[in-house]
């Protein structure tokens, strides 16, 4: 294996809220190697976006604080570099693109100027190059009629339209690492496979990694190279997508695949959901975060926190029962 | 964009038509004869009659409307009861010191309010933010006319650093003009710039939640350029709202303004008009008033639509 582009280690970030504290992200660590593709997938809630928000250096503080952990990103911890440092990291060296794209474009600006500031921060373009390299920019997100477009407002494109221009915005300074937090959530499903196959060809054609933070297993399927399992804050399963999809090990990652229809399985299975709720974060269920809701749970479960613990080359599973875990049964 | 304005001119039109209607029916129906006050307390029925007769009062309401109209689209607003000099004549040399006063209050209030309420915005949270927004309440709950004897007291009387009374041109030179209208001015801008600044810090805080300035910070803008790049246009509508209204505020402040800093301007020309009842002098004042708080509208509202590419009417 190469030396990894991003190392998670240990990460912990946590929220003030007025019912205590909240650890949304607890102990987590994972690697991306360069030029993969990674998912971190989990219910709303779980801490997958503060993961990404963490290593972006925008966890709103206060409320929110990153307490340990580091975060090496290309050979710098990035807990360590000061504010200005992580300026020039972000939107150059790591692109990131939102879930909701009606409101993450500035509504008063235009398509041109805020694909051109990247580039004018990062690489000190002047005025006129900057705006060039916008409407080629447009032209490789795949929206014709570019001239046009870059005189245009938020306002004035689709949905799917201003996704690829945030596309085009993250990507504007060929970072190394592009993070798409829920990025094709909020569209059509058919806009959602355009968006998420442009995602991918622009970074394999820049050789930069994909971190896609998502739900939807479909997605996790069809584009991850590995994939992270997130509960409660805490990473429950990782390993080859392939892997995680043939034999999970992990009571939740099971029940998620349980819970989503599959085409291979036979016409009339009924799915099944995971029972129960997802614990309220400042008041988590002793041990095993998952063990209320599981169905191989055991008495040690409620008692003691299963570590994350490599069982075969590349995949962790954290759970205590992992060996008689499966999807079939 | 042009289209635009043009609309929002056309619309306007039949607003001051309106205007115009209820001013002149308002004073039309009001108490006090104005034949009995040109003539005095010695009239005679038949001095009266001649009054009436010779100024056209005893014509029907809608005639003399038509008649009041007219002369205004020609641009004559009439002749005063008392002076029997063109109204036009009067108004003008009283027009200097009040839109200078306007000028000057409008341009200062807006920049104290907007720089303090970003400066709060910016800090929001800390004690720089709560001391300026206990300055800021204490500016929009202090009464003008208390504030402003409270200056005179202070600044001109006990120090002397300005004028009590005492109006001076700008031909007298610029610096004796700002000079005399000083304590005016800041009086009036300090207390509608108390308004601003809040309504910029909320609006910016607001905006400051956006997704879209997440998405700035992302791309590895500095604070400096999320506040003023990204922030401040959007929040800036409310901030134009405010100020169009702190402008019409000021239209009646000035009444008050003028009068105790004996400034002569248009607001002492009004409360003098209706002292007098000079009815033409308060008809032109008060639709003077009328047009120029539609102008603000529509600037405000064209305002909207430069600040916003979202808004088209």
């Amino acid at each position: 294996m190469t030396e990894a582009l991003l190392t998670v280690e240990n990460l912990h970030t946590q929220f003030r809220t007025e019912g205590g504290v909240v650890q949304a992200v607890d102990d987590v660590s994972f690697n991306i190697q360069a030029g993969e593709t990674f998912a971190l997938v989990g219910e709303s809630g779980c801490g997958k976006s503060v993961t990404a928000l963490s290593i972006m250096g925008l966890i709103p503080n206060p409320p929110g604080e990153i307490t340990s952990g580091s975060i090496e990103f290309d050979g710098v911890d990035l807990l360590q570099v000061s504010s200005t440092e992580m300026r020039s990291i972000r939107g150059s060296k790591i692109g990131m693109i939102f879930q909701e794209p009606m409101s993450s474009l500035n509504p008063v600006l235009t398509i041109e100027s805020q694909l051109a500031e990247p580039l004018k921060i990062h690489i000190g373009l002047s005025s006129a190059a900057a705006n060039d390299r916008a409407q080629e920019l447009i032209d490789m997100v795949g929206i014709p009629d570019s001239k046009t477009r870059l005189k245009q407002y938020p306002h004035e494109l689709s949905g799917g339209q201003r996704q690829r221009i945030m596309i085009a915005m993250a990507m504007a300074c060929t970072p190394r690492l592009l993070i798409a937090d829920e990025a094709t959530t909020a569209l059509d499903v058919t806009i959602q496979a355009q968006i998420l196959d442009l995602m991918q060809e622009v970074t394999e054609k820049s050789g930069a990694a994909l971190l896609i933070i998502t739900h939807n297993l479909g997605i996790v399927a069809r584009y991850a190279d590995r994939v992270a399992v997130m509960y409660a804050g805490k990473l429950r399963e990782v390993g080859d997508a392939s892997d995680i999809y043939a034999a999970s090990q992990h009571p939740y990652t099971v029940g998620l695949l349980r819970s989503v229809p599959r085409l291979d399985s036979e016409k009339g299975t009924p799915l099944s959901p995971i029972g129960g709720e997802i614990p309220d974060l400042t008041n988590l269920p002793g041990g095993c975060a998952f063990n209320p809701r599981c169905q191989w749970a055991v008495d040690r479960c409620s008692i003691e926190e299963p570590e994350l613990i490599e069982i075969a080359q590349g995949k962790q599973v954290a759970c205590f029962e992992h060996a008689s875990v499966s999807l079939s049964v | 964009m042009w289209r635009y304005i043009a609309q929002r001119i056309l619309v306007s039109i039949p607003v001051v038509i309106m205007v115009g209607i209820i001013t002149f029916t308002l004073v039309y129906v009001g108490p006090g004869d104005p034949a009995a006050i040109i003539a005095g307390d010695e009239a005679t029925p038949e001095i009266l009659e001649a009054i009436r007769e010779d100024l056209g009062f005893n014509r029907p309401f809608p005639v003399q409307m038509g008649d009041w109209f007219w002369k205004l689209l020609q641009g004559d607003l009439g002749t005063s009861y008392f002076s029997k000099r063109e109204i036009t004549e009067l108004i003008t040399p009283r027009l200097q010191p009040t839109l200078s006063l306007g000028f000057q209050v409008v341009v200062l209030s807006t920049l104290i309010g907007i720089s303090t309420g970003m400066l709060a915005a910016w800090k929001a949270g800390s004690r720089l933010d709560r001391n300026l927004m206990i300055l800021a309440v204490l500016g929009f709950a202090t009464p003008g006319f208390w504030l402003a004897f409270l200056t005179i007291w202070l600044f001109a009387v006990n120090l002397g650093w300005f004028p009590v009374i005492g109006y001076k041109p700008i031909q007298d030179g610029l610096i004796p003009h700002l000079h005399s209208m000083f304590l005016p001015v800041m009086v009036n801008s300090i207390l509608a710039s108390a308004f601003i600044s809040r309504i910029t810090r909320s609006a910016m805080l607001e905006v400051l939640r956006e997704d879209y300035i997440r998405t700035a910070r992302a791309k590895g803008a500095s604070e400096f350029s999320v506040f003023i790049r990204h922030a401040f246009r959007p929040s800036a509508i409310p901030v134009a709202t405010v100020i169009g209204a702190s402008i019409a505020g000021l239209a009646t402040g000035f009444v008050l303004t003028e009068t105790i800093f004996a400034i002569p301007g248009l607001g002492r020309m009004l409360v003098d008009a209706i002292v007098r009842r000079d009815y033409p002098i308060i008809q032109a004042l008060l639709m003077v008033v009328a047009i120029v708080l539609i102008g603000v509208n529509l600037i405000v509202d064209i305002l909207y639509a430069y600040i916003d590419p979202r808004i088209r009417y």
